[in-house]
């Protein structure tokens, strides 16, 4: 039994003061016993001879100076074990659907350690989400962090549960999970989530992380991290592909920064830590697949951009880590398109070597840059168009305006259950492109417009 | 002099300890682990350190003892096709001794101890050598010869020279003063290699991306910046250079960046070859990564590391490039770890030093008449990832005011997939002058200003872009629409290039200028068409415009240009018969 301390002196915050104690480890996990009974659990953060710092993940509520104090003596740690899959857990590990405790094969240090580069292997995996702004602009591989950058009111749970739903790697009968972390989302959302999984009977493949909009800030710290640990523990231990989603990225930095402001440290951009930067990649980077493990990690998670403003920290720091990012538009929803993904902010890293020839199809990156183009000049000529009417275009310009309104009509807008396969994705953008004059595809090489422009294919037919 | 004391406090990758005699940058080992950390700071009897490991776990009392030494790298024959973490350690070494996730308190030596280098000596006994002198060289790797120096600090007279096998810890070469020399020498990483004397450069470094040789050439021994929002194409283009740049040596530095990016880079250079020497391109780089999530302490080290490096291959007479990516998160280390020492920050955060030791960094770089009398240079490309792509802040506008070379990425030009996404009107280049003699000579005397006038054409171009904006491009005159079409033709059949086609990616100089050549060749025939009375709408159906704007695809470009050239003469002949 380790020893109990009653030596609290100052209680600040998320944060207790224990003094005089014996020597305790940085990271370790503590137990706080308060003069009722009921029990608390925090983490070490400064450690020295004459002073130890700990956070308390349930919040310093009720906290006096006549706590007991126990410091483990380990770090913090998530029982693991296959059984993991179908269970509905607190933002801290504790069961809620009123099970039983996991019996655990294992546990598990949730900080988890760097992946050697070394030992990764470069992601290459297509995974067809069925939604044509994704695979055909945007591709997914296995083993790609790519979030959804979103802002308040816009359908990106919808999406991301599209996804969750429709994401296969092709002609593959692989084993795979999804595992869920909610982050302070409100329980309506947390209900709309659980609704979805327990109606496709996605909930028995599924590890599902709870921290609601009123539990306490702190704990958003470790959820990913167990979510985080639940994926690694089954992707790595039992070869199954995991699909991680985190839901919300900014209220996880929120709560790093109402920690950073209780420990009193020199904030930097926007009151947020210096170091949310690292913070963040050592949650993206648990992303991944390792050479000789048949199992991967991939991160799709959901940040809602404060003000729409992508320049803010939290998608800025984000997007420097992510392997791109799905930005959500207001303004193609407002115009009714579903799902408004923008596909020219977005972007996918991974994408030239999840497609091509042997992956997808061999036009797949020539026909996803001529859209791209065509697109960005068509969205263009709109502003023109508003200051000098549509009769003072050219017609090839015309074109190109029509052509943008066509691509949001029929390329990005399907239905919420409608999941189409990269042929057809590829199809529609070729439909799309015969509308412009021929010689306007200059991204296209030759011998693809002869093998699948829809005139050419015409041809050949007679 | 007292060398074991005990942890007094820790905080994240930064420990206290107490009772140990210190000096400034010494390492450490921490703990009953021994996890590696460097002195930064002193008071009293405690040290600060920055621990390159995670501490997690770690206690107050646990012992810390002092190797004396500062933070350096092992420098010999090994270096080349090695993979680094920060602070020196191989990744594959680290993969075997603990597995897939890197742990720590694992020690590993930079250069291996098993492998046997034929060596060669250079001078015989009784000559007198000084530091930086060659004695020997070893074949590295098929094309790379590493000529072993004396170190920097070391002259006398040889007394005993041995030639044959050897691992890079034997003697090989005694002098009179009784110092043996090994083909391994360490130097601090902190501490710039020094030179005879330091030179202007006045070559250009050849990457075969044609908006850098064409249009923002850097010297070699120069300095240029890249900065850019994410996603504008950052690592794209520092991987381009590190893959085609005309050095001898490649050092690449992925500095916090992305693993998935590492592995990439891991997989493909030992595929690639080298385009002069038809080798893998991967024996005549070292690779260090850090990535974002590895220790903060470590990625702070790594820019250290590389530099180094490149320097011991500079004082052999070699042209070194070194590509940073990004000097941004590096510079976040700093900023993380002044923020745990308490220390009053300067702007954003950023510590008041933080233009310091950017100047030191990139004043590191430069063509050098090395200690052995040959020329070496070291060209410094560093990535900047300016926060929310505002170039107003801290790191961006500290790097600016050292760097030659500015390449504006622009998050616009990404969107619409213009790759690579630099933008010719922000970018400058401050080479061009200096290294106009060069062009004359081994391009074409008229290439500088064939380079001048299609800058103004794209300058023009977004003068009346403006106006096209407010009253659309018909309204125009049609000399006006042609200088459109003209720059269009160079930002689109020039400018953009594709990195991921196999011709596409590599464009040698000769083509550049052929392919500039060609294009306002075109617009000058058009001009003359135009003043002889064609349509434009004509003029606007040429075949052959459409033709050039493929030819940079060709295999055989030559080939496919010369038709393209003579089908350009019959059509405009045509144009001007109607």
């Amino acid at each position: 039994m380790t020893k109990e301390y009653k030596t609290i002196n100052q209680i600040s915050g998320p944060l207790i003061f224990v003094e005089k104690t014996e020597p305790v480890g940085y990271n370790e996990l503590v137990n706080i016993t308060l003069p009722d009974g009921t029990t608390k659990r925090g983490q070490v953060l400064d450690t020295s001879n004459e002073i130890v710092v700990v956070q308390v993940f349930e919040g310093t509520g009720g906290l006096n100076k006549e706590c007991g104090v126990r410091f483990t003596g380990e770090t913090i740690k998530l029982p693991v074990s296959k059984d993991l899959l179908g269970r509905i857990l607190s933002g801290a590990g504790e069961p809620l659907d009123g099970g039983p405790r996991i019996v655990p094969e294992d546990r598990i240090d949730i900080t988890g350690a760097a992946i050697n580069p070394y030992a990764r292997l470069p992601p290459k995996d297509f995974i067809q989400t069925g939604i044509s702004t994704i695979d055909g602009m945007n591709t997914l591989v296995r083993g790609q962090k790519l979030p959804i950058f979103s802002g308040s009111g816009l359908p990106h749970n919808e999406i991301a549960l599209q996804i969750a739903r429709q994401a296969r790697v092709r002609g593959s009968n692989e084993p795979f999970a999804v595992v869920f972390a909610a982050m302070g989302i409100t329980n309506e959302e947390s209900q709309y989530f659980m609704r979805d999984f327990e109606r496709t009977g996605a909930l028995e493949r599924a590890v599902v992380f709870l921290n609601l909009a009123d539990d306490p800030a702190v704990e958003r710290l470790i959820t990913p991290r167990l979510a985080l640990t639940a994926a690694e523990y089954l992707a790595y231990e039992h070869d199954m592909h995991v699909l991680v989603i985190l839901t919300d990225i900014t209220n996880y930095c929120e709560a790093l920064r109402q920690m950073g402001a209780a420990r009193e440290e020199v904030p930097g951009r926007r009151g947020y830590p210096g170091y949310m930067y690292t913070d963040l990649a050592s949650l993206y980077e648990r992303a991944g697949v390792i050479k000789g493990r048949k199992g991967s990690v991939t991160q799709f998670s959901i940040l809602s951009m404060p003000g729409d403003d992508i320049t803010h920290p939290i998608p800025d720091l984000s997007g420097y880590i992510t392997e791109g990012q799905i930005v959500i538009s207001r303004e193609l929803h407002r115009k009714g398109i579903y799902p408004p993904v923008n596909v020219l902010p977005s972007l996918s890293r991974l994408m030239n070597s999840g497609i091509g020839a042997t992956r997808t199809r061999e036009d797949h990156k020539a026909v996803s840059d001529q859209l791209y183009a065509a697109y960005a000049e068509g969205k263009d000529l709109r502003g023109l168009v508003a200051i000098v009417g549509k009769d003072a275009l050219s017609d090839r310009d015309r074109k190109f305006l029509e052509f943008a309104d066509m691509f949001e009509d029929r390329f990005v807008r399907q239905g919420e259950d409608e999941n189409r396969d990269i042929e057809t994705t590829l199809s529609i953008g070729w439909d799309l492109l015969a509308e412009l004059p021929e010689t306007q595809l200059t991204r296209i090489d030759n011998k693809y417009i002869d093998k699948y422009h829809p005139a050419h294919k015409a041809e050949k037919k007679e | 002099m007292k060398n074991k004391g005990e942890i007094y406090r820790i905080s994240g990758p930064v420990v206290i300890i107490s009772g140990l005699n210190t000096k400034m940058y010494d390492v450490v080992k921490v703990g009953t682990e021994g996890l590696m950390g460097e002195v930064i700071g002193i008071e009293g009897d405690k040290s600060t350190v920055q621990v390159y490991e995670e501490t997690s776990g770690l206690k107050p009392g646990e012992p810390v003892e002092n190797t004396g030494m500062s933070l350096s790298v092992e420098l010999g024959p090994g270096l080349l096709e090695s993979i680094y973490d920060g602070i020196q350690r191989p990744l594959p070494v680290l993969k075997d001794s603990m597995g897939d996730f890197i742990k720590r308190g694992v020690s590993a030596n930079g250069l291996s101890r098993e492998k046997e280098w034929d060596f060669v000596p250079m001078v015989k006994k009784g000559d007198k050598v000084n530091g930086g002198d060659i004695i020997g060289t070893v074949q590295e790797t098929q094309n790379i010869e590493q000529r072993i120096l004396v170190p920097p600090n070391v002259s006398g007279t040889i007394s005993d020279i041995k030639k044959g096998k050897f691992k890079v810890d034997a003697v090989i070469c005694t002098l009179d003063n009784g110092k043996e020399l090994m083909m391994m020498q360490k130097w601090p990483v902190r501490k710039p290699r020094p030179v005879a004397k330091k030179m202007t450069p006045n070559t250009p470094l050849i990457t075969g991306q044609r908006i850098l040789d064409g249009l923002f050439p850097v010297a070699k021994g120069g300095t240029a910046a890249i900065p850019g929002p994410f996603g504008s194409g950052k690592t794209v283009t520092q991987q381009q250079l590190a893959k085609w740049s005309d050095t001898e040596i490649v050092v690449y530095i992925g500095c916090g960046e992305r693993g998935n990016e590492m592995a990439d880079v891991l997989h493909e250079f030992p595929e690639i070859k080298d385009p002069k020497t038809g080798r893998p391109l991967m024996e005549r780089t070292v690779l260090i990564a850090n990535t974002s999530n590895m220790p903060v302490a470590a990625r702070e080290a790594s820019v250290y590391t590389g530099i180094t490096i490149a320097e011991y291959y500079r004082d052999m007479g070699y042209d070194v490039s070194l590509m940073a990516d990004s000097t941004s998160r590096w510079a976040e280390a700093m900023r993380e770890i002044s923020s745990r020492l308490e220390e009053m920050p300067g702007e954003e955060g950023y510590p008041a030093y933080l233009a310091a030791r950017l100047s030191e960094f990139y004043e590191r770089a430069g063509k050098v008449k090395a200690l052995c009398g040959k020329e070496g240079s070291i060209t410094v490309i560093g990535a900047v990832s300016p926060p929310g792509g505002d170039f107003s802040e801290p790191i961006t506008q500290n790097t600016l005011r050292i760097v030659k070379v500015f390449w504006a990425l622009d998050a616009k030009l990404a969107q619409r997939r213009h790759f690579p996404s630099i933008n010719w009107l922000n970018s400058y280049s401050l080479y061009t002058k200096a290294l106009g003699p060069w062009y004359d000579e081994h391009v074409s005397p008229d290439w500088v200003k064939l380079r001048n006038d299609s800058m103004e054409l794209l300058q023009k171009e977004s003068e009346l872009q403006e106006i096209v904006q407010l009253v659309g491009s018909d309204a125009l005159p049609e000399d006006q629409q042609l200088t459109l079409e003209i720059a269009r033709m160079i930002r689109e059949y020039f400018l953009q290039q594709n990195a991921y086609h196999e011709v596409d990616t590599f464009c040698p100089m000769d083509k550049q200028y052929k392919l500039l050549k060609a294009i306002t060749s075109w617009g000058d025939k058009a001009q003359s068409a135009l003043e002889g009375g064609a349509e434009i709408a004509e003029i606007m159906k040429s075949s052959t415009k459409d033709d050039l704007a493929k030819v940079k695809y060709e295999v055989e470009f030559d080939k496919a240009l010369g038709v393209i050239l003579k089908n350009m003469d019959e059509e405009f002949a045509r144009l001007r018969g109607k």
